[in-house]
């Protein structure tokens, strides 16, 4: 079924008995072609694109909860292109692209809004090194601006430039950087990938991962066992446990994030803003909610949930920034588990079992990578070999010191990214 | 309308207060809710999506309709709940969303196209033209959503942030929690007792019932009394408590002057506070629920017990013909009070056809429910649906009660799920949910007070014995003890929309449709349906549309499972936990000992760090910055320059084995260094880059003094203890900052000895004093360290006093200089002389640079190990293509260079894939008399002389320049060793 | 965590060292320091799903007991 605004109308009209579910329940087969282990957003997308892009229909994604249930379901929406390091330029910039005809291909408004984005900065140093990115962008096609104080002031009349403590110097200005509903795109993959006859089995949790010889076989789920022969593993911050079952030891740990939302509002934030003094980012929702979020709690959890010296670190950025959004009200706060790399860039790549493929590492940002991620992926696991854009995401990088993308150039300690 | 002899306001104090511009009077102890529903006051709201009249539901925070903006200007405070607002004289408030007005609101249309307007309708349009989604269809979506506004102005209220300990934290103060608290505190546990309202007891002040003989509130308000009479508790009304967390900690958010017109100065609007309990108790009470019927929303409609504590707390009847509708005994309750206090009860309705109903002799309906409402503003008729038939009453407030659930949230905050209990049909908590916590009463599903008293007595007795101290007897007082008797009513049948979540308009219809549309999980439903992300985050309707979704997939409660809960309990401004932080309370300022005298001089400070250092020294004529720059280049290279490098951070290290730990964490030997001596080191991170740079001094054999960049100091101080504990505790040696302890200048330039010899107690030559010694001298009396280190590659020293000298010894070294033709220098002039030198800062070594990239591969030395030495040989690191640092100036003299610009082959299109490296530091050379920079270069070392592109997007810079030798100026080094 | 491998352990032990992590939903042993305080470096045993901990070492005395055992 189509989704249109005329469908909207004649359903309304008599009576809305025509909507059907946006995908089946259907039972697990005995075998299929491929398995995606994990329904989150890149489980679907990389189903969807197996399917569209492929013409692999014979496959299935297991989800052990509910479909978008992880971090998809909860993260703070932004999509941008704006990395610096080779490697993640070109991979964020694809998925970009694809965002940007997510509705029409998915016949889903995923709410997509290139409402620009601008991060901020607070001394020459760090202006000149947002410029070194920003020319990044520009190389790799996408766009920037460098705005000066009064650029900043123009866009963002709200910020405190008078009192606060870390002056504003400027920002860099990603005009094709925005949001999009979380929840819109995980489903609209899901129906997607439904529609084109791909089994997503939910309440069907892997339990371990059947290798023969170094070949996989399948997998044993709590609803059955499965056979395949090519098996993909993207469960993010679940990535340590599912890859054991395959004998592997990851450079992944898994840390909590908190964000936030505000009581709606009416507009009062139109762009995605960061702070360069402090790791805080905010952004208003179409339902008006202040969404925002900053650092990491720094260890280890599986909890999705924080505790109050990093909660309130990040109110304190906020007052700090822009006090205005003082009297808004945290209604609610929550976690989730990410999955940090010595990098703080992904792995999309093979495994040294045979058709067993991994997608992880995307940290704390996942979300805007949601299409690209799986459209390599999909790649890979069809293929057998790398997708271009994603090819630099070598699980190997570490060890040989050869294609690291450290964006935030802290070193090798997974929480300091 | 006021019922006289009835409630707990203060009728000797009264209140003016306004509401959409209009002035009431209220009294003492009001709300805005109750004031306005006694100023017959019934709309006080619109709902989010069809903007349909709404009145007052509740009487607690869980109000889901009356949701007010209170204050103007800049203080204009959004989405207040008009039911926890305690009105003051003065205060001023308003509706939101609808406009023109409350009372004639356009949006209200939406309501008319309701059918479009269901569930996820906006999935599934909107995508067409697809331009419109940005320029049209979103912008009108975002103004149409949210419910108050921000003024848009700074906040200028004051908040702040406290902490508390305690033995045990009691956490509500009705019959349960005064209960707990009393029997905790007269063993002599440290308690603090808190509760939402401004007044302690709870239920209550809501109810007409006696406990031990007196009415309730007395009652309460007695044991308030004797607590808060003991040295041991501390009490807090008015305070929520939002979130539980790890290791007992919780937080909680006090509404200090909210009630009041006191602002700013020493009068915080609000404190978050951060609660450390060994031992905690929930008694947070239940919260009623309502039941949906077709038109379930009208003004008011409300729930019983709501109505029982606008009756009984403040002396408001809400409606003069009033009927009752419930599915449980303590619906009756309502009836009664009401009756008793001469309001006209038109007709109690039962849903249970075997109810029996005491103490109530007006007309009672049983087996029956209300199946629809009339009256567009306000409640006007009700339709009972009976095995009669169907009859319509003229009644203009309804009192509904579909049950009640225990308030649990807080013990959800750490992944705790609750469990459903069959018997009273809603959610308990689930047993050791939070740590050391105790959950009792009606939030435990005890729903008698008799129970609730004796329950707080036990709970306060469990408390007492895992903290280890002795119970003393506490008596229960004699209160009511009745059943809960109640038969689950969660929707009427009916074909008009039945409403579950009110704030957000999400009906019985919209929770079966998400069903057919398969979204069956809870999660899903409530994401698409978006019931209970409304600001009560599902405490009126999550029980009921679970019921509804059971049903809707053949499945029972347990099966279709909950959703999870989350902080906080109440929204809470963001002020409030960000207390302290606008402006510069967000970090601290550090300020070198001649800050003072900088600033007079005009300098404009830049921060480094939390460091204030100068930009430059403007003089009396000069406009631009680059004319100070210039000038005080100038003074360095031709006189001498004087600038405060206290912030460097400088590591004191002493131990036979400090050698030991010097040679491991960097590359290059330091326990060869002579007495009296400084040597550069490079340190690495354990990944093989390189973390920081600087010098250290060996002032006797067992004792160095270590120096580090500024930005880095923190970090290496870090690293020093993580070798020093978890590599090598073998080591005998010892280290502290003392970056503060010593004022540290730098003296630079041809006359820098001249200078010095004029302040030294001893004077010094080429001889006495070489390039690169060190060690203690005198400054008129003044015991110091001197260093003959350059950052500047002149004859430069850096001079050290103790911090208390400091700004007298940099007004001497000022004089001095400014008499030699020299003066202070600046962070900009620092950079221009450092780059003529090739000298790296973090502007290249940023972290992703190794020893070999920033030409000092050979500084590792072969003979020993070192942090970083094994990853930095990994093959990915030694690659001869990777970027390695370069010297640059543009091939025309007017060339202009731009730090973070790309690189390019000559011929080579400006692209990604043709990027070779890039521009780490420009500046401005005298000597040169052009730009010169720092940068890297694929293989750079090997093309010297070649012409390359240099591209800067951002800043339409595009240049020919010539990669070059990265020292500019006095390459042989001579100067500094002169 | 405190068992750093010699410069010539090779490339394996070295990324085993640095990047792989056992990164378990449960019991675990990790590094905290108390930064603003002592700067004593701990090994902390936590449980990753219920933030309890079960014990809290210094650093230091970790290592003294791992360099006798060896």
């Amino acid at each position: 079924m189509r989704f249109s605004g005329w469908r909207v109308l004649r359903e309304g009209l008599t009576g809305n008995k025509g909507w059907a579910p946006h995908w089946r329940d259907p039972e697990p087969k005995a075998e299929y072609d491929a398995v995606i282990i994990g329904g989150g957003g890149h489980g679907l997308s990389t189903a969807y694109y197996l399917a569209k892009n492929h013409g692999m229909t014979n496959i299935a994604v297991l989800e052990k909860g509910y479909l978008g249930g992880g971090n998809v379901g909860r993260n703070t929406t932004i999509v941008r292109a704006n990395y610096g390091q080779q490697g993640n330029s070109e991979f964020y910039s694809h998925s970009l692209k694809l965002w940007e005809g997510l509705e029409e291909d998915l016949n889903y408004n995923a709410m997509h809004s290139a409402r620009g984005i601008i991060n901020l900065f607070h001394s020459d140093g760090q202006r000149d090194a947002f410029a070194r990115r920003g020319n990044m962008m520009i190389n790799q096609g996408d766009d920037a601006e460098l705005l000066d104080r009064e650029g900043v002031r123009h866009l963002l009349p709200y910020l405190d430039f008078d009192n606060i403590r870390f002056p504003v110097y400027g920002g860099l200005l990603h005009r094709r950087g925005g949001t999009a509903r979380h929840d819109a795109v995980a489903w609209g993959y899901a129906r997607g990938a439904d529609q084109r006859g791909v089994d997503l089995i939910q309440q069907c949790e892997v339990t371990g991962i059947n290798i023969e010889n170094g070949v996989v076989k399948g997998v044993q789920t709590t609803r059955g066992a499965i056979r395949a022969k090519k098996v993909g593993i993207v469960v993010a911050g679940r990535s340590g446990q599912v890859a054991a079952m395959a004998g592997m030891r990851l450079p992944i740990e898994s840390h909590v994030l908190q964000a936030f939302v505000t009581e709606g509002l009416k507009p009062v934030i139109d762009h995605v803003v960061s702070f360069g003094m402090g790791h805080f980012y905010i952004s208003q929702s179409d339902k008006g909610g202040l969404v925002f979020g900053g650092d990491l709690d720094f260890y280890a959890s599986y909890a999705s949930r924080g505790n109050m010296p990093m909660m309130e670190h990040v109110m304190e950025a906020g007052m700090t920034l822009m006090p205005m959004i003082g009297k808004a009200k945290v209604l609610r706060s929550w976690g989730g588990i990410m999955d940090m790399t010595p990098d703080g860039s992904p792995i999309i790549d093979k495994t040294d079992t045979e058709g067993l493929f991994i997608d992880c590492g995307w940290c704390y940002g996942g979300f805007k990578a949601v299409p690209g991620s799986g459209f390599s992926f999909a790649h890979l696991m069809a293929t057998g070999n790398h997708h271009a854009p994603a090819a630099k995401f070598r699980l190997d990088r570490f060890r040989t010191g050869a294609g690291l993308m450290d964006e935030e150039a802290t070193g090798a300690q997974h929480n300091l990214h | 309308m006021r019922v006289a002899s009835k409630g707990l306001i203060d009728r000797s104090k009264p209140v003016h207060f306004s509401f959409d511009g209009r002035t009431y009077r209220g009294f003492a102890g009001d709300t805005v809710a109750s004031a306005l529903l006694a100023n017959g006051v019934t709309l006080m709201g619109r709902s989010f999506k069809y903007h349909r009249p709404r009145g007052v539901m509740t009487a607690g925070s869980e109000e889901p309709n009356a949701l007010i903006t209170t204050g103007t200007g800049a203080r204009r405070e959004p989405n207040v709940r008009a039911t926890v607002q305690e009105i003051y004289d003065g205060l001023v408030t308003r509706s939101q969303n609808a406009w023109p007005s409350l009372d004639v609101d356009v949006m209200a249309v939406n309501d008319l196209a309701a059918p479009f307007l269901g569930a996820g309708f906006y999935y599934k349009t909107f995508m067409w033209p697809k331009r419109f989604w940005e320029a049209i269809y979103e912008p009108v979506i975002r103004k149409t959503a949210g419910l108050g506004a921000l003024s848009g102005e700074s906040n200028p209220d004051t908040y702040e942030r406290a902490y508390a300990f305690c033995d045990l934290l009691v956490i509500g103060a009705g019959p349960t929690g005064l209960m707990a608290a009393l029997t905790a505190a007269r063993a002599g546990a440290d308690v603090i007792l808190v509760d939402e309202d401004s007044v302690m007891g709870g239920r209550l002040n809501a109810e007409s019932e006696a406990v031990g003989h007196q009415s309730g509130a007395l009652w309460a308000a007695g044991i308030v009394a004797e607590l808060a009479a003991m040295d041991n508790v501390r009490l807090m009304p008015r305070t929520t408590v939002t979130g539980a967390y790890d290791g007992g900690m919780f937080g909680a958010l006090e509404r200090v002057n909210q009630h009041t017109s006191k602002r700013g100065g020493g009068a915080p609007l609000e404190a978050f506070w951060r609660i450390s309990a060994k031992h905690s108790i929930l008694a947070a009470g239940a919260l009623e629920r309502p039941v949906a019927f077709q038109n379930n929303d009208r003004p008011g409609i409300m729930t019983a017990g709501a109505v029982r504590a606008y009756l009984n707390r403040w002396g408001v009847a809400p409606g003069r013909r009033v009927a009752v509708f419930g599915n449980n005994d303590d619906a009756h309750r309502t009836a009664r009070d009401l009756m008793a206090a001469g309001v006209h009860v038109v007709a109690l309705i039962d849903s249970r056809a075997e109810a029996e109903i005491e103490g109530f002799d007006g007309q009672v309906i049983t087996g029956a429910v209300v199946c629809n409402t009339g009256g567009r503003k306000a409640l006007e008729s009700i339709t009972v649906r009976s095995e009669a038939g169907e009859e319509a009453l003229q009644v203009d407030c309804l009192a509904v009660s579909g049950g009640w659930n225990p308030t649990v949230h807080l013990t959800c905050y750490m992944n705790g799920r609750p469990t459903w209990r069959e018997d009273i049909q809603s959610f308990v908590p689930p047993p050791g949910a939070i740590p050391n916590m105790t959950v009792a009463g009606a939030c435990n599903g005890v729903f008698s007070t008799h129970g609730c008293l004796s329950d707080g007595v036990d709970a306060g007795t469990a408390a007492l014995k895992a903290l280890g101290k002795k119970a003393v007897a506490v008596e229960v007082p004699v209160a009511e003890d009745a059943d809960y008797a109640l038969v689950p009513l969660w929707a009427v049948a009916g074909k008009g929309r039945a409403w579950l979540d009110f704030q957000n308009d999400v009906s019985v219809k919209d929770i079966k449709q998400a069903a057919v549309e398969n979204f069956r999980s809870v999660e899903h439903m409530k994401r698409y349906t978006t019931q209970g992300m409304a600001t009560d985050q599902g405490k009126n309707s999550n029980v009921a549309a679970l019921a509804i979704l059971a049903d809707a997939t053949g499945r029972g409660m347990p099966e279709t499972g909950t959703t999870t809960f989350r902080p906080p309990y109440s929204p809470v401004a963001i002020a409030a936990m960000g207390a302290g932080a606008q402006g510069h309370g967000f970090a601290p300022e550090r300020h070198t000992t001649s800050h003072k005298r900088t600033v007079e001089r005009g300098a404009p400070m830049i921060e480094a760090g939390l460091w204030y250092r100068p930009s430059y020294f403007p003089k009396a004529g000069e406009t631009t910055w680059r004319q100070s720059c210039d000038r005080e280049v100038g003074y360095v290279r031709k006189a001498v320059g004087v600038c405060d490098v206290s912030t460097l951070g400088k590591i004191d290290i002493q131990g036979p084995d400090a050698g030991k730990l010097l040679d491991f964490v960097y590359t290059n030997m330091f326990s060869t260094l002579k007495v009296g001596r400084v040597r550069y080191g490079l340190m690495l991170r354990e990944d093989g880059m390189v973390m920081d740079d600087g010098t250290t001094a060996r002032l006797g054999e067992h004792h160095f003094v270590m120096t580090t960049t500024t930005a880095a100091a923190g970090n290496v101080m870090r690293h020093l203890e993580f070798v020093t504990q978890c590599l090598h505790p073998e080591w005998a040696v010892s280290f502290t900052s003392v970056t503060e302890q010593w004022a540290q200048f730098a003296v630079a330039g041809p006359k820098a000895r001249e200078l010095l010899n004029g302040l030294l107690d001893k004077e010094i030559d080429n001889d006495n004093w070489p390039f690169m010694a060190c060690g203690d001298v005198s400054i008129g009396g003044v015991a110091g360290r001197l260093f003959r280190i350059s950052f500047s590659g002149e004859h430069a020293y850096e001079v050290a006093v103790p911090s208390r000298f400091g700004a007298a010894l940099f007004d001497e070294l000022v004089k001095r200089a400014e008499a030699l033709g020299g003066g202070p220098y600046g962070m900009e002039a620092l950079n221009v002389l450092r780059i003529e030198k090739g000298f790296i800062t973090h502007a290249e070594i940023e972290g992703r640079a190794t020893a070999s990239d920033v030409g000092m591969g050979r500084m590792i030395s072969v003979k020993k190990d070192c942090i970083g030495k094994a990853m930095a040989a990994r093959p990915g690191l030694v690659d001869a293509e990777r970027p390695q640092l370069i010297g640059l100036k543009p091939v025309s003299a007017e060339g202009e260079m731009t730090a973070g610009a790309h690189l390019f082959e000559r011929e080579a299109e400006a692209v990604r894939v043709n990027a070779k490296g890039h521009v780490s530091s420009v500046g401005y050379s005298p000597e040169l008399g052009r730009m010169i920079g720092l940068g890297f270069f694929a293989a750079g070392p090997t093309r010297m002389g070649e012409v390359v592109r240099l591209v800067d997007h951002l800043r339409g810079v595009e240049t020919e320049v010539e990669i070059c030798h990265p020292v500019f100026v006095d390459p042989e080094g001579e100067r500094a060793r002169g | 965590m405190l068992a750093r491998p010699g410069p010539d352990a090779g490339e394996v032990a070295w990324d085993n060292y640095l990047h792989l992590r056992d990164n378990p939903a449960g019991v675990t042993e990790e590094l905290w320091q108390h930064d603003g305080g002592c700067g004593s470096w701990l090994v902390v045993t936590r449980d990753t799903v219920s933030h309890v901990i079960s014990k809290v070492e210094m650093a230091a005395d970790v290592k003294r007991a791992m360099q006798a055992a060896s």
